[in-house]
């Protein structure tokens, strides 16, 4: 079978005009760089892979995650996550409940609660379960969020500029954490960004636009 | 959607006088066995709400619900009847009694609204001072057993002793009074009912034959009414904000003599203002009195619309209120005040001795003092007066 | 299941309004009256108060509109953000659920002649009666003007504050300061524009109700004649049968009229428009200091005014004999409340359930619509907008007696679930406007973000959006139970009478003037509106009291 995720020949377009074209592969593990002013269509693409394209733009081409065609299936259950620069966590969840929140149902009670903590434990938040996510700082905040995405176990990763809104020592700690673990768990992953630092240590291969 | 609608808009059904026979009373009382009446009666007098549902407790005693519905105007009842017939809706209607009298029981006996005869056949029918009260013509319009009386009604002016030593007894001295007194009298704006009955009393009393008053308008109208707007020229200016603006009840024109703006309102209650000052809605001070020449009277009815519901409760109700411990209630002053319409010397002596012992209260005139009322004009000349001061005085600004 | 709700909701909004003013229109024309009655609109044409009448609703509905939107603007460029602001919006917020009526009757008490104002310098001066002064129900409807203006001015000021996170308020201002424009200039100047762009429709909303109102107009307006719409009211409850169909014309013409006003303010709106670059252009400021006082000082007054006219119906609640010029009542007595406060109670009961039951399916309603926008990307255009609002554009007087029809031609009879029926159609747009700005801003990244975690829509509704969004919807809520508290035409309309509400009877002893009655009457109808409000401040606060995140949202 075909590992990974493929963009098969995918056109955008916005009101008629075309705007991107791309062939790619990305295979487990391996990080794809997309850089490219804004309106570029970067953003867009990753709507196009989500499922979600804004209203005036078209799309053709195919998805293919790991030899099946994603395109016919809803969002939710594409099994793509997504990162963006904000972590976006349920700020009326506590953080135990956010990292639970993508943990398939049929996982048991105790089972959910042991992996949360060790989710926790592995980016140094140990007991941070019971905190309120607007006491957390940023990059506490960004730990949690991508541990949230590894916790529901995804077959592919979207991340957009998931780092420029961290300081400067944050973000390389956080590229080096987010690459690692991608690498670890053998997910391919689709980078938007427009800073070079980013797709350097990516250290995949970089399209731009 | 347009067809139905036209058809809803035009469709003036007969009325159905089915129902229960009246005359066989024992029937009637056990249809009445747990029906709920919806009685729309005016709500804006508590005391009167009160006595409705004090009368729902006395109802409830017989296995029927009274239920108060409280109206802002009666004329909402009756256009709910109206609408429902034109709609088709000839039986299961929304209304089973109303309180009414005068132009609306004219307007729905007129357009066959009202189920009936049935007064006459309630058993306490025989206690009802048939001659020597209005209960049998409303407005001059023959009740025919159309609707059931229940309160005597009777004008008098409620004016501060205070403020008054003596009170203008007739519409040539209330004029003088009001010129000497500016911006201390007003009455309810027509054509709310009493400032209506203010016009047609100032009119009674100055005509040379109040006889013309009992037949429709005629030709004559012109010159019947001459002496009346000039009257009501002379005074406007002199009443309680120059005349430009009106109370629009007679409670809020109370309302007014206990804020000191007034000092001189007119009642259609004899006991109404007594039963105000223990409530605390007038002065002390406020007593009654009527002109000399007599003041005009009517009766408060009840009617059954053609399409009640519970036509045999709401003949329960109906007979109920002619009940001489109801009618005693009423007249009581700090309950209600309202007069009775049952005759003294039919009355079995243990109910009369209630009567004969009521104390009418400081405000209330004896029956001698508001001697006999006189009889109320033909409902067109009501419309007409107040149409001609909506005409003159109403649309002044 | 969700994709059809917007156009059911547009049908359960449009379906009857226009099926009653279809029902008004039949009538006006003759149809379906008795013959020989001369034509309805010659009726109305002929009537001799007809000018005065419009020319008093028109003025009374436009001044109190631009003077309410005045003075919300004024408070707005001249506080925002300030401690003043804070206070001035606590002190107006709460009269948003103050019903009219009430609101009214406690104004009349405060103003008249022989009121509590007049009564201080009545004391002082050993007046022995009241100044025979025409304040109340003036032939130029001033009173009236300034009632509707303190009432609608918390409407408009919410309506504004709500739509500023969807301007670039601060920094447009900051701009505008860093140019040297002061506040108030700068903020009328880079602000206002778009801001007024937002709340177009409610000040519409207003416009259209300062036009057409009944019970304010019939308790704080001139009477000699009355506004149009009191008069066609009282054509509607005439005896006369017959005067139905003249209700029913002149109901039309007060339509005919409000569409005008409507098209004339769209039409000023361009002139405002142009004059205000005019203004931009010639760097013009203001007199600030004068105009943020003159903002700050309306507020206050018109706050404290409705405030102390609740208070006085309070007082009269509890009062035993009050005359003219005591300040307080000779002694206090409970026997009002003994009197009417059982049967209150329970009449607040039955209200509250309407009002729970109408604002369910409204928030239902607007809920599932503002979702399948979400989802679908069903934009509700401009014009879906317009259709929301019908029922708060067309005046009540021109399509509720028509609607009356409507229980009686679908066989359902007047009751309990036509006046649910109706309130939702008057709660629907409210809980909207409420609603739809949070909702809306709300970040749509979090759903993505909850996709990718393998939550489906339903769940990401229930478990992300709904919890985020508590505050404003239960705000929503709180909103929609005010505005069902306070309907009276319909309920009284589509419950044949049957169906009592604190509003029916509230307006009912309206009539009669019993102030102790309508003191426990209105202060019932003030706290059925006021406690949904507090309750939706306050659940939020302790259900999310250890959530920073949502503190403020």
């Amino acid at each position: 079978m075909d590992r990974g995720l493929r963009l098969q020949d995918v056109r955008l377009s916005k009101d008629a005009t075309p705007l991107l074209a791309l062939d790619a592969k990305i295979a487990p593990g391996d990080v794809l760089t997309l850089m490219g002013p804004s309106g570029s269509g970067k953003s867009t693409l990753l709507s196009y892979v989500m499922g979600d394209l804004p209203p005036a733009f078209a799309a053709t081409g195919a998805v293919r995650l790991d030899g099946h065609d994603i395109l016919t299936l809803p969002t939710d259950k594409r099994r793509i996550s997504i990162l963006y620069q904000d972590p976006l966590l349920f700020p009326h969840l506590d953080v135990a409940t956010n990292l639970a929140f993508g943990l398939p149902r049929t996982v048991p009670r105790a089972k959910r609660r042991a992996m949360v903590d060790a989710a926790l434990a592995d980016v140094d938040l140990d007991g941070f379960g019971p905190r309120d996510p607007a006491s957390l700082s940023g990059g506490q905040a960004a730990r949690v969020a991508l541990m949230r995405v590894l916790l529901a176990g995804p077959a592919a990763v979207l991340l957009d500029e998931p780092f420029s809104k961290l300081d400067a020592n944050l973000r390389d700690r956080m590229r080096s954490l987010v690459f690692d673990r991608v690498r670890d768990a053998a997910i391919p992953a689709l980078l938007v960004t427009h800073d070079e630092d980013d797709a350097r240590a990516a250290g995949g291969q970089v399209i731009r636009l | 959607m347009r067809l139905p609608l036209i058809a809803a808009l035009t469709a003036f059904a007969l009325p159905a006088i089915a129902g229960p026979d009246p005359t066989d009373w024992p029937a009637v009382e056990a249809e009445a066995q747990g029906q709920t009446v919806y009685w729309h009666a005016w709500g804006g007098s508590t005391t009167t709400n009160d006595f409705i549902a004090w009368i729902g407790d006395q109802a409830a005693a017989k296995g029927v619900t009274l239920e108060h519905v409280k109206l802002a105007d009666t004329a909402d009842a009756v256009g709910l009847v109206l609408t429902e017939k034109q709609a088709g809706k000839t039986e299961g209607g929304s209304v089973d009694l109303i309180w009414i009298n005068g132009a609306n029981f004219a307007s729905m006996k007129d357009q066959d609204l009202l189920f009936g005869p049935f007064a006459d056949a309630l058993p306490n029918w025989q206690f009802v001072d048939v001659d020597g009260k209005t209960v049998t013509t409303d407005f001059t319009v023959p009740t025919d057993g159309f609707e059931s009386p229940w309160a005597m009604a009777q004008v008098v002016f409620i004016y501060d002793s205070e403020r008054v030593p003596a009170p203008p007894a007739s519409a040539q001295a209330l004029r003088d009074w009001i010129l000497a007194n500016p911006g201390r009298f007003t009455f309810p704006q027509p054509p709310d009912f009493l400032g209506t009955t203010f016009l047609k009393q100032m009119l009674i009393d100055m005509v040379d034959d109040p006889a013309v008053l009992q037949a429709p308008v005629g030709d004559t109208y012109a010159d019947v009414t001459a002496p009346l707007w000039a009257f009501m020229d002379q005074i406007t200016p002199a009443l309680w904000r120059q005349g430009r603006a009106y109370p629009q009840t007679g409670p809020r024109q109370l309302q007014l003599m206990n804020d000191g703006e007034v000092d001189i309102a007119i009642s259609f209650s004899p006991g109404e203002a007594t039963a105000a000052i223990a409530n605390y809605e007038l002065p002390s001070t406020a007593r009654t009195y009527v002109f000399d020449k007599g003041t005009l009277g009517n009766a408060s009815f009840v009617a059954i619309p053609f399409n009640a519901n519970a036509k045999a409760g709401a003949m329960v109700i109906a007979d109920l209120l002619l009940s001489p411990q109801a009618q005693l209630r009423a007249q009581t002053p700090d309950i209600l005040g309202y007069g009775t319409v049952l005759d003294m010397d039919k009355l079995p002596a243990d109910a009369r001795a209630g009567f004969d012992a009521l104390d009418l209260g400081v405000a209330t005139l004896s029956p001698a003092e508001l001697g006999q009322a006189l009889a109320e004009p033909h409902p067109s000349w009501a419309d007409r007066l107040s149409a001609d001061w909506v005409a003159r005085y109403g649309v002044a600004n | 299941m969700l994709r059809p709700l917007p156009l059911i909701t547009a049908l359960v909004l449009a379906g009857p309004v226009l099926f009653g003013v279809f029902g008004t229109i039949l009538p006006a024309f003759g149809v379906g009256q008795p013959a020989g009655q001369g034509a309805p609109l010659a009726q109305v044409i002929a009537w001799p108060g007809l000018a005065s009448a419009l020319r008093l609703s028109v003025t009374t509905g436009v001044l109190s509109t631009v003077g309410a939107l005045a003075i919300a603007t004024l408070i707005l460029a001249g506080w925002h953000g300030t401690a003043s602001f804070r206070v001035i919006e606590r002190l107006l917020s709460p009269l948003l659920a103050v019903p009219h009526a009430a609101a009214a009757l406690g104004l009349a008490f405060l103003i008249a002649p022989s009121g509590w104002v007049l009564r201080v310098p009545a004391l002082a001066l050993g007046w022995d009666v009241p100044p025979d002064l025409l304040i109340l129900q003036d032939p130029w409807g001033l009173s009236l003007t300034a009632g509707l203006i303190a009432k609608e001015l918390p409407f408009l000021l919410l309506m504004m504050l709500a739509s500023l996170p969807q301007t670039q308020a601060p920094a447009c201002l900051r701009v505008a300061q860093s140019l040297g424009a002061g506040r108030v200039a700068g903020w009328l100047k880079a602000v206002f524009p778009s801001i007024y762009t937002q709340v177009r429709l409610p000040v519409m909303v207003v416009l259209v109700y300062g036009m057409t109102n009944v019970d304010v107009a019939t308790i704080l307006g001139p009477n000699t004649p009355p506004t149009l719409s009191v008069q066609v009211t009282r054509w509607m409850m005439d005896p006369d049968l017959a005067l139905r169909a003249t209700a029913a014309a002149g109901a039309l013409v007060q339509m005919g009229a409000v569409i005008a006003v409507l098209f004339l303010w769209t039409w000023a709106e361009r002139g405002a428009a142009r004059l205000g670059r005019r203004w931009i252009w010639s760097g013009l400021g203001l007199p600030e200091r004068l105009s943020r006082a003159l903002g700050l000082t309306f507020a206050i007054l018109s706050a404290t005014a409705v405030l102390a006219g609740i208070a006085a119906l309070a007082v009269w609640s509890l009062a035993a004999r009050w005359q003219f010029p005591a300040l307080l009542p000779e002694a206090p007595s409970l026997r009002a409340w003994t009197r009417f406060g059982p049967e209150m109670l329970s009449v607040a009961g039955d209200t509250l359930l309407i009002a729970g039951v109408a604002t369910l399916v409204a928030l239902i309603l607007v809920i599932g619509c503002l979702e399948a926008e979400h989802r679908f990307g069903l934009t509700t255009g401009q014009r879906a907008l317009w259709l929301l609002y019908l029922p708060l554009l067309i005046p009540q007087v021109a399509f509720l007696p028509g609607l009356q029809f409507l229980p009686v031609w679908a066989g359902a009879g007047p009751g309990l679930t036509l006046v649910i029926l109706g309130h939702v159609i008057f709660v629907v747009p409210y809980v909207f406007l409420s609603l739809s700005g949070p909702f809306r801003a709300w970040d749509t990244r979090y759903a993505k973000v909850s996709a990718g975690l393998g939550a489906s829509p339903d769940r990401t509704l229930w478990r992300l959006r709904l919890p985020m969004l508590l505050a404003p919807a239960l705000t929503a809520a709180a909103v929609g139970v005010a505005v069902s508290v306070g309907q009276y035409l319909p309920t009284l309309l589509l419950g044949g009478g049957r169906v009592s509400t604190l509003a029916t009877e509230a307006v009912a002893l309206a009539a009669g003037g019993d102030r102790r009655a309508i003191g426990v009457w209105g202060l019932g109808q003030t706290l059925a509106a006021l406690l949904p409000f507090a309750a939706a401040l306050l659940l939020p606060a302790l259900v999310y009291r250890n959530r920073r995140g949502l503190r403020h949202g």
